[in-house]
């Protein structure tokens, strides 16, 4: 099994003004952007959106084939959204295949799909390869801080979110070792249909997820020892500061991003 | 001078299931010097990671009290103090890390304590400079080797400035070279920067370090003393279980042969040395290392 797939969207560390800037800053264009995405449906308007997010791509100093990778995966869906678009939506006729018709319609709304999804991947592409892992976490803590007093627990989902990113890796590895130990004992995970592969899974899952609960435990006790007691009181190695820099960003692209949606 | 852990006639049951009390410990007492660097051995149930938990809090006792300097584990309001001056490393090197880079785990705790982020900076640096980690800020936890992650683990105790550091089996999931470097920091903790040391291990040459060795049998302290206290009874050692270290078995064996060493030797160091007196050579400690 090829786990480097799973790096799709990954870090790049560098020095740009990208990655300078503060995690809050990027999620709030990117997230403006992807609103106003889904917002207009004038072709003008994607092409000035589009704008800022290849401008960010250049500065980043990214490859663009890194970004451009991240499309990958969404490959399939914006190939059926696309062609569910052409041939379910009314319109005029534009040409026929036995009983189905595709419309001129269909063809236009297709279109803006793929085009919205593949904007979308990459304004949030950019800023995931540009913001660290620990970065993204805390910019999203303090993103959700106000509605903690709404309920929302804001720290505890950075906190999972981080225990996530940090347990990835570890349980790659084990999932690796478990297979590698079965198939020592002859199991086969490479033939037979998709139901037999699936079926053939389970020897995996169920040592893993056992490992994966006993770790949890001892890592909660070890938490604890360290004093943990959730967010309240707690300070940062490294505390989010919000530069000159990203209040002329945010400016900039704010009022870019809202004069677009106004306009078309 | 006050003890850094006060361990009082405590006694610890748990429920095995089927309404069945298990005695995990029986009226243990103990004190941990400032400074003082513990060894406490024992076999599998011998209740010695029970003991390493009430140290912390992590386990309050059934009978008895434990008193971090003046703080009784009992009174919940001193927990989080008492957990800052007691640190805890785990047998797991994997399951006590927090954080995806070495020095936002060995911040994790300073970042409980509410400590400003300058001072974490000051802190982190210095318990990455410890364990021999510094230059390793930035890497991911799972690039590590087994020994470099328990030092990690090690510095994250550091930085919250404990007075105590209790470690329960730190080397038992480690090969040969991670246990060598995890033993030469713990060593060294506890000689130049005064923290007391509570070391648990099923190794019986880890133990032959430390200042004073425990040995835990069934919920009680079995046997206590220096490390040669302890380890020149090695018939009683043996029934409680343990294996003596090499050198000391060797020894009594060439007591029983009628070579009569001036003291029973714990080291191969001291060993080589006691031969080549014993030879009329003198001590040998250097021609030793060059082989």
């Amino acid at each position: 099994m090829n786990f480097a797939n799973a790096a799709v969207g990954q870090y790049m560390p560098g020095e740009s003004l990208m990655h300078r800037l503060d995690p809050r800053t990027k999620m709030l264009v990117s997230l403006g952007i992807i609103i106003v995405l889904f917002v207009v449906s004038n072709p003008l308007a994607y092409a000035l959106l589009a704008v800022p997010i290849v401008l960010a791509i250049a500065i980043s100093g990214v490859p663009v084939k890194l970004v451009f990778r991240s499309l990958r995966p969404l490959t399939f869906i914006m190939v059926l959204t696309f062609v569910l678009h052409l041939f379910m939506d009314p319109g005029e006729a534009l040409f026929s295949i036995g009983r189905i018709t595709a419309t001129d319609q269909g063809l236009r709304l297709g279109i803006v799909t793929v085009v919205r999804l593949t904007l979308l991947v990459l304004a949030t592409s950019i800023v995931t390869m540009t913001t660290s892992p620990i970065a993204f976490t805390d910019g999203l803590e303090r993103l959700l801080a106000p509605f903690a007093r709404l309920g929302l627990p804001a720290h505890e989902l950075a906190m999972m979110m981080t225990i996530a990113l940090r347990f990835i890796p570890t349980l790659l590895e084990e999932t690796d070792k478990i297979m590698k130990a079965q198939m020592a004992r002859g199991a086969d995970f490479e033939s037979g249909n998709i139901a037999k592969r699936a079926k053939a899974m389970i020897p995996i899952l169920v040592p893993l997820f056992v490992s994966a609960f006993r770790r949890a435990d001892e890592l909660a006790v070890a938490m604890e020892a360290r004093c943990y007691r959730g967010g309240e009181g707690r300070t940062r190695l490294r505390e989010l500061a919000f530069s000159g820099e990203d209040l002329a960003v945010l400016i900039v692209a704010g009022a870019y991003t809202v004069a677009v949606a106004v306009a078309l | 001078m006050k003890p850094v852990v006060h361990v009082e006639n405590v006694s610890y049951a748990y429920d095995g299931g089927n309404q069945e009390q298990v005695e995990a410990l029986l009226d243990v007492s103990l004190k941990i010097w400032p400074g003082e660097f513990v060894a406490v051995i024992g076999h599998n149930g011998s209740g010695k990671s029970t003991l390493a938990k009430h140290m912390n809090a992590l386990l309050v006792p059934t009978r008895g009290n434990v008193y971090v300097f003046e703080m009784n584990t009992q009174d919940e309001s001193w927990v989080w103090e008492i957990r800052q001056t007691v640190g805890m490393v785990f047998q797991n090197p994997d399951n006590q890390i927090v954080a995806t880079t070495v020095e936002e785990d060995v911040a994790f705790g300073p970042e409980n304590l509410g400590v400003e982020p300058g001072e974490i900076r000051r802190r982190v640096d210095e318990a990455l400079a410890l364990v021999d980690m510094t230059g390793y800020e930035k890497s991911a936890p799972h690039m590590l080797s087994g020994g470099q992650k328990q030092r990690v683990a090690i510095a994250g105790v550091i930085a919250m400035r404990p007075r105590c550091i209790v470690l329960d089996e730190p080397t038992a999931m480690l090969d040969p070279v991670g246990r060598t470097e995890v033993l030469r920091t713990v060593r060294r903790l506890a000689s130049d920067e005064g923290i007391s040391i509570v070391h648990i291990t099923h190794f019986m040459n880890e133990a032959v370090y430390a200042d004073r060795v425990i040995v835990m049998e069934e919920g009680r302290i079995a046997l206590s003393g220096t490390p040669r206290e302890v380890f020149s009874q090695p018939a009683t050692l043996r029934k409680l279980d343990l294996d003596v270290p090499q050198v000391t078995e060797l020894a009594g064996q060439l007591q029983a042969a009628g070579v009569a060493l001036s003291r029973c030797p714990l080291t191969v160091e001291e060993m080589a040395d006691d031969i080549g007196t014993l030879l009329g050579r003198g001590p040998c400690r250097s021609e030793l290392h060059s082989h």
